[in-house]
């Protein structure tokens, strides 16, 4: 690097990169910054009744007791644990399948199973709601016609839980199977050539070579994955209600009912931190299993 | 050899061709139910043709709140976002590709770790904002204003900037450009295609969002299209037919785009996934 000719060009370019800078890192200290600082004070504060008082107790306290806060936890956990693996299992079966040269006809395999991702939550909840209808959905028509019996899917815990499971994976296994495509064709094909030479079989060179060299960005979709059940609202809100009973309770649908339908602001910022720390907890915890052990590279 | 890669074949389509089918099933179901009466799509057997009832379940759907207000409302707040938070992105992004300064490396971390930051922690205080001390409640601003901060953008933006030639931005420079000037006219006509794909991203956010809106919109005029639709799920007593039509409207624009700009949809989804 020469040293620069002017002090005009030196002044511009140290100035320049703040100006380029401003307009984010302004709405980020007022919409990101002051929000998240000033809902931890609210965890601490007593705001059933004014003035607001100090009382660390009060909410963190209650949500230690608080059994509907646990079973929104338990349900949400059920769901990450349950559906997370399962989905990405499936995209990355998917993500195989869309790079290899044996599928054909692939532009409409690509909008069946990618179309999902550009559907609102909202649009889609509510179709599922119409589909997983016991008396008159589509579903339980399609069941009953080729001699299963037809699944109170609304109606009972146990199926209420799956079918959110099943309306989310409908949503995301795209999602992920595109994310994990890009990784997949970034590992080298010699590699296969190898192995091949060496008289691995479809399933060694899937196990042996396509999983490993995927480990980066599998990682990357379980955090993903995980972060977003971990915020679950839309399908439990509207497809199920949150039911039956308090069957697919989610934390945020239950932060959703302190927060804006009892305007609990102070136990309501609880749980959005306790959201919050379990997201920490999981990313890290998954990049120390997953990431911890990539050797290579 | 040929002939066992065949039986593969069609052993892999005998799988793919039923799962894709089903997975096409609730998009084609939304469209023949948009067209259909209410009693013929809560029927058993269901009617699973198109039917002529489009027109009364559009009708039927602007009677029980102001579908159309809503629509107005959904592409003004989606189009206004989508320009300023992607101008706001390429800018952060240009100043963490193309400039040594003091703090960068902070700020960059910071932008990062707001990635894995849950929107719920934002949200109570956010709503006593913008609602109370704001006084923006049931205004376009109140859905606006919150996501232009956009992290995700930012870091997709700057790692696409990295590969705008130097050279080219200190060539203008001695030519006594003004560096607003640079950036309009070099950086952002070079950065087309990635512009492109963190704005189908960022419009496809803001006009799915339903979190935030549910919260700060409490006025039927003022619902964005997911809070209308959301509503009228919630109802007892439902016109199916209408709410297929609206979530018809919502979600058909993209995906005839998704047929015509894949390429960039997928960009967008990568974003994150790039490695450096």
């Amino acid at each position: 690097m020469t040293p620069p000719k002017s002090p005009r060009r030196v002044r511009r370019s140290t100035l320049a990169p703040y100006l380029f800078l401003a307009p984010f890192f302004a709405m980020f200290a007022v919409f990101w910054v002051y929000p998240i600082a000033y809902s931890f004070v609210l965890s601490f504060l007593n705001t059933r009744r004014r003035p607001w008082t100090f009382d660390p107790d009060f909410n963190w306290g209650r949500l230690v007791q608080d059994e509907f806060f646990w079973n929104a936890l338990q349900n949400t956990m059920i769901i990450l644990v349950v559906q997370v693996p399962l989905m990405l299992a499936f995209a990355t079966l998917l993500a195989v399948a869309f790079g290899s040269d044996l599928l054909k006809a692939k532009g409409f395999f690509r909008f069946a199973f990618f179309a999902p991702l550009v559907l609102g939550a909202v649009p889609y909840s509510a179709v599922f709601r119409l589909i997983f209808n016991e008396q008159y959905g589509i579903l339980n028509f399609g069941l009953t016609s080729i001699g299963l019996p037809s699944v109170p899917w609304l109606f009972e815990s146990t199926p209420a839980l799956i079918t959110i499971m099943i309306a989310m994976t409908w949503r995301w296994t795209g999602y992920n199977a595109i994310i994990l495509l890009s990784g997949l064709q970034s590992i080298p094909l010699a590699l296969y050539e190898a192995a091949k030479i060496d008289g691995a079989g479809p399933l060694q060179r899937f196990f042996r070579i396509t999983i490993p060299m995927l480990r980066p960005v599998l990682l990357f979709t379980f955090v993903l994955s995980t972060i977003g059940t971990l915020q679950l609202f839309t399908e439990p809100w509207l497809i199920t209600n949150t039911g039956p009973g308090n069957a697919t309770e989610t934390l945020v649908t239950y932060l959703y009912k302190q927060g804006f339908r009892s305007f609990n602001f102070g136990y309501a910022s609880a749980i959005a931190y306790t959201v919050a720390i379990i997201a920490a907890i999981f990313s890290l915890l998954q990049i120390r299993l997953v990431g911890g052990r990539e050797v290579d590279r | 050899m040929s002939r066992t890669r065949l039986l593969q074949s069609i052993a892999l389509h005998a799988v793919m061709l039923p799962l894709a089918l089903l997975f096409l099933l609730p998009i084609v179901w939304m469209l023949i139910a948009a067209t259909l009466p209410n009693n013929e799509i809560l029927a058993a057997p269901p009617t699973l043709l198109p039917g002529v009832h489009l027109a009364e379940n559009w009708r039927e759907l602007n009677n029980d709140l102001n579908f159309t207000r809503a629509v107005v409302n959904s592409v003004g707040i989606s189009i206004i976002f989508t320009v300023t938070a992607t101008l706001v992105a390429a800018m952060s992004g240009y100043a963490f590709a193309k400039f040594r300064f003091a703090g960068r490396g902070i700020l960059f971390t910071i932008v990062i770790a707001a990635l894995t930051i849950p929107f719920e922690v934002r949200a109570i205080p956010q709503y006593l904002l913008v609602a109370r001390d704001l006084g923006l409640g049931n205004t376009w601003w109140a859905i606006i204003l919150p996501w232009l901060a956009y992290p995700l953008g930012v870091f997709f933006m700057r790692q696409n900037m990295l590969s705008v030639p130097s050279d080219l931005l200190e060539a203008a420079r001695i030519d006594g450009a003004g560096e607003m000037r640079i950036f309009a006219q070099i950086v952002l006509p070079i950065m087309r295609p990635a512009l492109a794909a963190v704005a189908i991203v960022l419009f496809l956010f803001q006009w799915n969002d339903y979190f935030w809106p549910l919260l700060i919109l409490s006025q039927k005029d003022a619902y964005t299209i997911p809070v209308a639709l959301g509503t009228l799920v919630g109802l007892t007593r439902v016109s199916w037919g209408g709410i297929m039509v609206g979530t018809a409207i919502a979600t058909l624009p993209f995906l005839i785009l998704f047929l015509w700009l894949q390429r960039y949809f997928i960009a967008g989804i990568t974003a994150g996934a790039i490695k450096d």
